[in-house]
């Protein structure tokens, strides 16, 4: 480049910095977006200052898809145990719809004890006994309730506060609204074991908002981002090469058209070409202690849903927003009381084990953990007792909250003797999202985005933060 | 759908107020509830000191200056006496029928104003209506007054006359007065023209999204006739490439896509539709036939197949069939996405407020929204219980009628396959027969002990089933004849599954009509006034003569006095082109939109759509003739400082290729697209892992062979849980629901979907081999000029040329000490005549950068 040219393209610059405050090339992206002059004087993905201060910098989102018993699990209903076996009253079917439940159907009990742990006494069933040891770090709200009854729109609601195609997830809210703290990896990370929800990528998509938002899944097998490899015969330095003459020669046409874009695109193959290398450092956990993979119960190299819960320490250590742990497995519609115990054993130790690390690293105070589900189970019984099940229920179960702004030990919500409807406190799925962007800082009201002449929210015209759960 | 869902700020007292607006029903009925009012009084009342106070205190805070809740305004005399959204709120004379009165006299606390707060005192009620029954004097100038102003997109756009310029020399055509116009009016003036290179490329991958090679470059830049551009527009809009181009964006209104979306996510036979709109485009198909034939081709007269074929439009919803689902509820679901896809698609319009509640800021009453519901509610269930609970998808669909020849050919498969099937069947009985015989040849003569040897010692009766299966497997691969016909039968029956007679989704109306009612709050269970066909009063008058049904609604909306298909859709075509619509909010035109940069522009535009004969081409035409389109998009930073997002459009687009057209424009470089038409959706590769196990569905993703793989994006299979993995990157919506605009974004994945894809490294060696041999006797300076040229149709400057070819030199050199770095790039294909591995290494290097650069993927 000779000098003539260098002075030109500092001009250019300089007059683009004038116009865009901060990111160079954000003007262009911001007028292809549509989003006219305020947005276009900040880079769409630069960190931004939250409403109030925050409670909580990162959201560790555990999604247990096909929705777990939350009456084997968290409510104890010793009413409904005595009546196990009984008809369910009627007054409890009245004007309900079940997914698949038919006729008049019958109570159904849990075996397992259920005792209470920590200060707090939570009370926790057997199945989670690594749980029961950090019960004083979780904030329990047991009566969550939703509008669906089916999964694919239940887990729409779940993620975007509409039971159809086309909103943001909520990470993707998050990603819009505080944008990312590492140049070097996306705001919002999807970890996936098992299939995919019936709502598929939408559970982290970016529905109106940018896809420049939307969850970026890495996955456990081949590439862990897609493409990330050099195709056989380009090694690093080839790619190092390659960038720059890309870059060299994008720079021409930058000098000739004076697009602003370009400048952009230059920006995003030096970031990809980082995260050919982050990437793969970061999802290799085989130099993680042996303390930490006992804690875990991690197997580098295998797929789990405990490498899984590592992964997410490790984004979030390096200032990955939203990191979305999907689990698949728990619809169990037969067989409740085998296949459970199974699903359990897979996720207890895992959580645990990172709610303590994320402690004894410093990171629980700002990390916020949420764990839930698309719905819950019916306290009625499903097939004969010898595969007894239960069917989707969507008026009351549980989720809880940990870290950073939770009021550890607290339990909030009461539901009635057979954990049927919210007696106390009811916490419907716009509260839910609420009190998480609450917690992150944000008011659920204020973060909106125009779209089709409305400020659309995550929380549509409802919600409430469940204040009980903030410390 | 939820109870809850509504677009205002506050819940319940909202809802609440919105249904006594929804209609008068709803109050009349609360009205027979309520307690016999008290009569008032007809005492003198003064308004202003007795009255307005009493408005001001207890309702302005909804209804009042700031806020307008239903569209009531308490402080306004014309808007109190003629309503709204539905109807005055006060009927002089009457107190007992004013809704006013009926609200605050309301026993349901959710039904009573105001909402909040102690209910109005019984003075105050009387005093009200007293006032009322006096006659209700409200003296000019009270209050506060607004003038009734219509907003612009529900007004009949009319021919503008075209401005005056001062520069008379620079509009091509009316596009350009206007364009100038406004230019002059800011100071500013137009760029000067694109250079002929850059504008062949700019035209072809507007006009038909792919690249021009470079002699067809070269020939345009070459003929300095007048009429040499217009000469290349017309070849271009008469290409067949024109209507999968211009298909793409219409497919993302539509939500086209070969699933189901949700939980299992099967395929679904429905690309007839998709093929459907790719031939209307290339034949120009007059845009309100176009739409009619959509909505409403199954109710035509004597409708053609390829009509009814059409209707695949409003089959493209989603359709959940999980376990457990509520068939009902999904239809419902899929009715309330076509209302919505339609109001969206032809009328601009966020009808989809609707469903919940009347319109917040846009005249469509919840009563509009159930009249439009009731065009498309007279559809069957799409979701059958098959068994257990299992449900299925099951939707109307027909069979798309095949030529001929294919049936006949067809026939003669099936007859083939039916022999091949009773031979088989045949041999088997011989085999059976010999089976024995040959198991004591097999103990004969087999010394080494095996699994088989072991099985055959056993006496037949002590075999396992496993045993005798394993055995039987074993046998039967000993007898050729058996694999021979098990292979032709196989092979047939590909045969016959690739020419069966294909599907797809059609609309179908039920012989007898569904009741429709208002759904309140937008849930299905709780039916509230029924009501009939109809379309929003604020619009255009519906003609009585029109058929009650999705016809007579097409029909409307193609009325020539729509004030709204018209701009919307020539306002999307010219964002497609420009990047930006004139108005920039092309999913809503409504009272909430960006206003358009030039009003006038884009009435003399919708006009001159419908008068062209509703023709696309012609539209398509008249902007890539315009001055306005054919400037150079070079920008200087005192204009980006000016005008960052050209609004104004002082210079040309410039703006990156959709996903599509990416890779397109990829395969279209490297000489390997394959320009077949039609027929069932393409696998192309993809890595490993994308089709994973959703819900109860583990779909294999079969990748195509042979031509298959280079077919047009149009054509790539479009499964909602999982998308083409290099289409998303490049922000292709999962065409779960009508996507009007897509996103642009620039990203890391981006890059790396480029640079490492293995279908792009494909790209790279194709275009490698073309730089290579496409042309003899060339010089490698002029083989990188050749490559560059092939990416971006102009010449490299010298600084680009001498940067690639040093690349090429320097890798050329490293390959010749490297030879195997250089095998692995250079691919299995056999090398070229004359060319070494080294050197075709070395061009891939090169073809790699070029594939990369911004230039090649954007429209410049």
């Amino acid at each position: 480049m000779t000098p003539l040219e260098e002075a030109k393209l500092r001009l250019t610059r300089r007059g683009l910095l004038q116009h865009s405050g901060a990111g160079l090339g954000a003007v262009a992206l911001a007028s292809l977006l549509g989003e006219g002059a305020r947005a276009a004087k900040r880079s769409p993905l630069a960190a931004k200052q939250p409403h109030f201060a925050a409670r909580a910098k990162h959201v560790i989102f555990l999604h247990m898809v096909g929705a777990p018993s939350h009456l084997d699990l968290f409510e104890n209903k010793p009413v409904l145990k005595k009546y196990d076996g009984q008809l369910c009253p009627q007054r409890y079917l009245e004007g309900q719809r079940f997914a698949f439940l038919r006729g008049h159907p019958k109570l159904l009990g849990t075996p397992y004890k259920f005792t209470r742990h920590g200060d707090s006494g939570i009370e926790l069933s057997e199945l989670l006994p690594h749980l029961a040891g950090v019960a004083d770090e979780m904030a329990m709200i047991k009566t969550v309730h939703t509008d669906q009854f089916n999964h694919g729109p239940a887990q729409l609601f779940f993620h975007t506060g509409f039971p159809r195609f086309g909103r943001p997830a909520v990470g993707s809210w998050t990603s819009y609204g505080l944008g990312s703290q590492n140049d070097n990896l996306p705001s919002f990370v999807a970890l996936i074991t098992g299939s995919v929800g019936g709502a598929g990528n939408a559970m982290w998509g970016s529905g109106f908002l940018p896809t420049l938002h939307q969850g970026v899944e890495f996955r456990s097998k081949g590439d862990p981002v897609l493409f990330l490899s050099n195709p056989p015969g380009i090694d690093a330095a080839d790619r190092r090469k390659i960038v720059d003459s890309i870059k060299y020669l994008n720079r021409q046409q930058l000098l000739d058209v004076g697009d602003p874009e370009i400048e952009t695109r230059i920006n995003q193959y030096e970031l990809a070409y980082r995260m050919q290398t982050s990437v793969p450092e970061l999802m290799d956990i085989s130099k993680e202690s042996k303390q930490t993979h006992k804690m875990y119960g991690t197997q580098p190299g295998k797929a789990s849903f405990a490498n899984n819960c590592l992964l997410a320490r490790r984004l979030v250590e390096k200032g990955v927003r939203f990191v979305q742990l999907m689990d698949q497995g728990w619809d169990h519609h037969g067989s409740v009381f085998s296949a459970l115990p199974k699903k359990t054993r897979q996720v207890d130790r895992p959580i645990a084990a990172l709610i303590r690390d994320l402690k004894q690293r410093g990171l629980l105070d700002e990390t916020l953990i949420v764990w839930g589900s698309e719905f819950g189970r019916t306290p009625m019984l499903q097939n004969d007792r010898a595969k007894a099940g239960r069917d989707h229920h969507k008026d009351a179960f549980c989720a809880w909250m940990a870290g950073g702004g939770i009021k550890g030990g607290v339990t909030v919500g009461k539901t009635d003797e057979l954990g049927y409807y919210p007696v106390e406190d009811s916490v419907s799925m716009h509260d839910f999202h609420a009190t998480i962007l609450h917690l992150l800082g944000m008011d659920h009201e204020r973060l909106t985005f125009k779209f089709q002449g409305r400020d659309y929210r995550l929380t549509d015209v409802a919600g409430e933060v469940v204040k009980k759960v903030v410390a | 759908m939820s109870g809850r869902r509504c677009s205002i700020r506050r819940g319940n007292r909202v809802a609440a107020l919105l249904l006594f607006f929804a209609g008068a029903i709803t109050a009349a009925d609360t009205h027979a509830e309520s307690p016999k009012p008290p009569t008032g009084r007809t005492t003198k009342v003064d308004f202003e000191r007795q009255i307005l106070p009493i408005f001001r205190a207890r309702c302005f805070e909804c209804h009042g200056p700031k806020e307008q809740e239903a569209r009531l305004r308490l402080d306004v005399r014309r808007i109190v006496f003629s309503g709204g959204e539905t109807g005055p709120a006060v009927t002089p004379g009457d107190s007992a029928g004013s809704l006013l009165i009926k609200r605050v006299l309301a026993k349901d606390e959710d039904e009573r104003m105001p909402p909040e707060g102690k209910p109005l005192s019984a003075d105050e009620i009387a005093l009200v209506r007293a006032w009322i029954d006096a006659g209700a004097k409200w003296p000019k100038g009270v209050g506060a007054t607004i003038a009734e102003k219509r907003h612009w997109a529900y007004v009949k756009p009319t021919r503008p006359a075209l401005p005056t310029v001062k520069d008379t020399a620079w509009p091509q055509n009316a596009i350009d007065r206007f364009v100038l116009a406004r230019l002059e009016a800011a100071g500013l003036s137009p760029s000067e023209l694109a250079s002929r290179a850059r504008l062949v490329r700019r035209v072809y991958l507007d006009l038909i999204g792919l690249p021009p090679s470079p002699d067809e470059a070269d020939k345009f830049v070459a003929d300095d006739s007048p009429a040499a551009y217009e000469r290349l527009v017309n070849r271009l809009l008469a290409s067949p490439r024109y209507g999968e181009r211009w298909a793409r964006p219409w497919l993302d209104l539509a939500r086209y896509a070969d699933s189901n979306g949700f939980q299992a996510d099967q395929y679904r036979s429905t690309w007839p539709y998709r093929d459907w709109v790719i031939e209307a485009m290339n034949d120009d198909m007059p845009f309100d036939q176009f739409t009619i034939e959509q909505l409403a081709g199954d109710l035509l007269p004597s409708a053609t197949v390829s009509q009814r074929v059409a209707t695949g439009f409003h089959r493209s919803t989603t359709c959940n069939v999980e376990a457990g689902v509520d068939p009902e509820e999904n239809r419902v679901n899929q009715v309330v996405d076509r209302v919505n896809t339609t109001g969206t698609v032809w009328l601009g319009t966020t009808i989809n407020c609707g469903q919940c509640h009347s319109h917040k800021y846009d005249p469509f009453t919840q009563r509009d929204y159930y009249r439009l519901f009731a065009y498309f509610n007279n559809t069957p269930l799409e979701v059958k219980l098959t068994s257990g609970v299992t449900y299925d998808f099951f939707g109307p669909k027909m069979n798309v009628p095949v030529s001929q020849d294919q049936s006949s050919r067809l026939a003669q498969i099936r007859r083939q396959h039916d022999t091949a099937g009773k031979q088989l069947k045949g041999a088997m009985a011989i085999a059976t027969r010999e089976q024995s015989n040959w198991e004591k040849q097999f103990a004969a003569k087999t010394a080494k002990p095996s699994a088989i040897a072991r099985i055959v010692k056993l006496p037949p009766k002590k075999r396992s089933k496993k045993q005798r299966n394993q055995l039987r497997k074993f046998y039967l691969a000993q007898r050729p004849e058996i694999k021979l016909l098990r292979d032709k039968i196989a092979k047939l029956k590909k045969q016959i599954d690739a020419a069966a007679v294909p599907t797809t989704l059609v609309m179908v109306e039920m012989d007898k009509p569904r009741a429709t009612h208002v759904m309140k709050r937008g849930n299905f269970l709780d039916k509230g006034e029924r009501v009939e066909p109809g379309t929003p009063a604020s619009l255009h008058p519906l003609s009585s003569e029109l058929p009650p049904n999705r016809l007579g609604l097409a029909k409307w909306i193609v009325d020539a006095n729509n004030p709204l298909t018209a701009r919307v859709t020539v306002n999307r075509w010219w964002q497609e082109i420009f990047g930006r619509g004139i108005v920039a909010t092309s999913e809503d035109f409504g009272t909430q939109c960006e206003p358009p940069t030039h009003p006038q522009l884009l009435d003399w535009l919708a006009v001159e759509f419908i008068e062209g004969g509703w023709s696309m081409k012609h539209v398509h035409k008249l902007i890539v003739m315009s001055a306005t389109y054919r400037q150079s998009a070079r920008v200087s930073t005192e204009l980006l400082e000016r005008d960052p997002l050209n609004k104004l459009l002082a210079r040309g687009a410039r703006f990156r290729l959709s996903a599509e057209a990416i890779r397109d424009n990829g395969l279209t470089i490297s000489g390997l697209i394959s320009t077949k038409m039609g027929g069932p959706p393409v696998f192309p590769p993809q890595p490993s892992g994308i089709w994973r196990h959703v819900g109860r569905n583990a779909p294999k993703y079969a990748t195509s062979t042979g031509a298959d793989r280079y077919r047009r994006g149009i054509y790539v299979i479009w499964r909602r849980s999982a998308p083409y993995p290099a289409f998303v990157n490049f922000d292709a919506p999962d065409r779960a629901s009508c996507v009007v605009k897509r996103s642009q974004t620039n990203t890391p994945l981006q890059a790396l979907t480029l640079l490492n894809d293995p279908a792009y490294m494909e790209m790279a060696v194709g275009l490698a081999r073309r730089i290579a041999t496409d042309k003899r006797d060339l010089s490698d300076r002029e083989r990188v000029e050749y490559g560059y040229r092939l990416c971006v149709a102009r010449r490299p400057n010298d600084k680009e040329a001498e940067h690639l070819l040093n690349v090429y030199q320097r890798e050329l050199a490293r390959f010749k000490t490297n030879a195997a770095a250089a095998k692995k790039l250079v691919g299995k294909e056999p090398l070229p005549k004359d060319i070494s591995a080294e050197q075709l290494a070395a061009w891939v290097y090169v073809a790699n950068i070029l594939l990369n650069l911004d230039e090649t993927i954007t429209k410049g």
